[in-house]
């Protein structure tokens, strides 16, 4: 075969070429907004074996200026992360069908998304039972 | 007729024995409300400049031979009309992740040896004569794969990926999907073969979603979801093999 003097072009800064790329990659950059949750809760937990004055301490560290700008931060991250991915669920999983009919994709997204409230609500409504 | 519309075509160009690397050129194409891009490139090849080079034959996105950039978006010439990008510039280029061959061609060796390397075929263990009857199948079966199979080769969901464009040994989503296309065909008995394909490195898990592929095909074949399903499936395909030895992950 006639050798080809072909021509590749470059990928560089490829996330920035379609406002797709760039929201893909923020679906993947706010996973570190539920791990720095994810933090907080496991440094409180530790915080708990130490004591109750250790506990009580981190309680107030929750309450100061910066972790309630932190917290928004991570709720705006994990409102998108969440978002996001429950946009491209029905892609993971196989043909869904009730009776003969495949179930539409909105349907499972919204499903998905109402299941994340859900659990929200009972996790919120058990932490303000168990603060009360 | 004084309303005639124009509208500047800007081409990408590369010329394999002159060209170093790719330079525009822009052409001043006339337009009317039904030509669409692939007409427009016509226009130049027949009036303005014989020399630009460009793939299409069928003009009703079913050869999926014209597949470009369109203003960077990756899209069917004869599916995009100019109506839409005029008045004003468009810039067209070769499909991305693609080496250029020369102008809007581009260079199609590497999709058409991971197409032959997905066995795109009915595979029967037992060749069946036409004595043994037509292979039935119930409407639910067709439907498994029906969607797939409409994948008409265009490479567009090629130029959407961008892990293809980073990393070219990565199967992709077309031929993915037609792997998966027969793998979900009830007559087909060739799943075990192709779970090397699915398992290896370059394989389903070389996808991280970001399924763009699904947004720019223009039949509708969502290779994202044909690709991830496929996750699942190796998954079993891995764990079943220590409860149940058998030739699925022979290759």
């Amino acid at each position: 075969m006639t050798a080809r003097n072909t021509y590749k072009r470059p990928m560089t800064g490829w996330y920035k070429r379609l406002p797709f790329y760039t929201r893909y990659l923020w679906r993947e950059a706010t996973c570190f907004a539920v791990i720095a949750y994810a933090l907080v809760l496991l440094t409180g937990l530790w915080r708990y074996t130490q004591g109750a004055e250790a506990f009580n301490a981190w309680r107030a560290a929750l309450s100061s200026p910066l972790s309630l700008v932190l917290h928004v931060a991570i709720l705006a991250g994990f409102v998108f992360h969440s978002w996001t991915w429950f946009e491209v669920m029905p892609k993971t999983i196989p043909f869904v069908r009730m009776g003969d009919k495949r179930v539409p994709d909105d349907v499972i997204v919204r499903s998905g998304v109402m299941a994340a409230l859900a659990a929200t609500v009972v996790v919120l409504g058990l932490a303000y039972w168990a603060l009360k | 007729m004084s309303t005639e519309k124009r509208i500047q075509i800007e081409c990408l160009r590369y010329h394999p024995e002159q060209d170093k690397e790719p330079r525009l050129q822009t052409y001043d194409v006339p337009y009317t409300d039904d030509m669409s891009l692939l007409q427009g490139l016509q226009y130049i090849k027949d009036h303005l400049d014989g020399s630009l080079t460009f793939r299409w034959s069928c003009r009703m996105a079913i050869c999926g031979s014209c597949g470009v950039m369109i203003n960077g978006v990756p899209s069917l010439g004869c599916h995009t009309f100019l109506r839409d990008l005029g008045p004003g510039k468009v810039r067209v280029e070769p499909l991305t992740h693609f080496p250029i061959q020369r102008d809007l061609a581009i260079d199609q060796t590497d999709f058409l040896r991971k197409l032959e390397s997905v066995k795109p075929w009915i595979i029967n263990q037992t060749p069946k004569k036409p004595s043994d009857g037509a292979n039935r199948q119930t409407p639910l079966q067709i439907d498994d794969y029906y969607q797939f199979s409409e994948c008409i080769n265009c490479l567009l969901c090629y130029a959407a990926c961008p892990q293809y464009g980073l990393n070219p040994e990565f199967t992709g989503p077309a031929a993915l999907t037609l792997l998966h296309r027969y793998n979900a065909d009830s007559r087909d008995e060739g799943t075990a073969e192709r779970m090397a394909v699915i398992n290896g490195e370059n394989g389903v898990w070389g996808c991280t979603l970001v399924s763009y592929c699904s947004e720019v095909c223009p039949k509708g074949v969502d290779p994202a979801r044909a690709i991830n399903q496929n996750k699942i499936n190796s998954t079993k395909d891995y764990f079943l093999r220590f409860v149940a030895p058998r030739g699925a992950s022979k290759g």
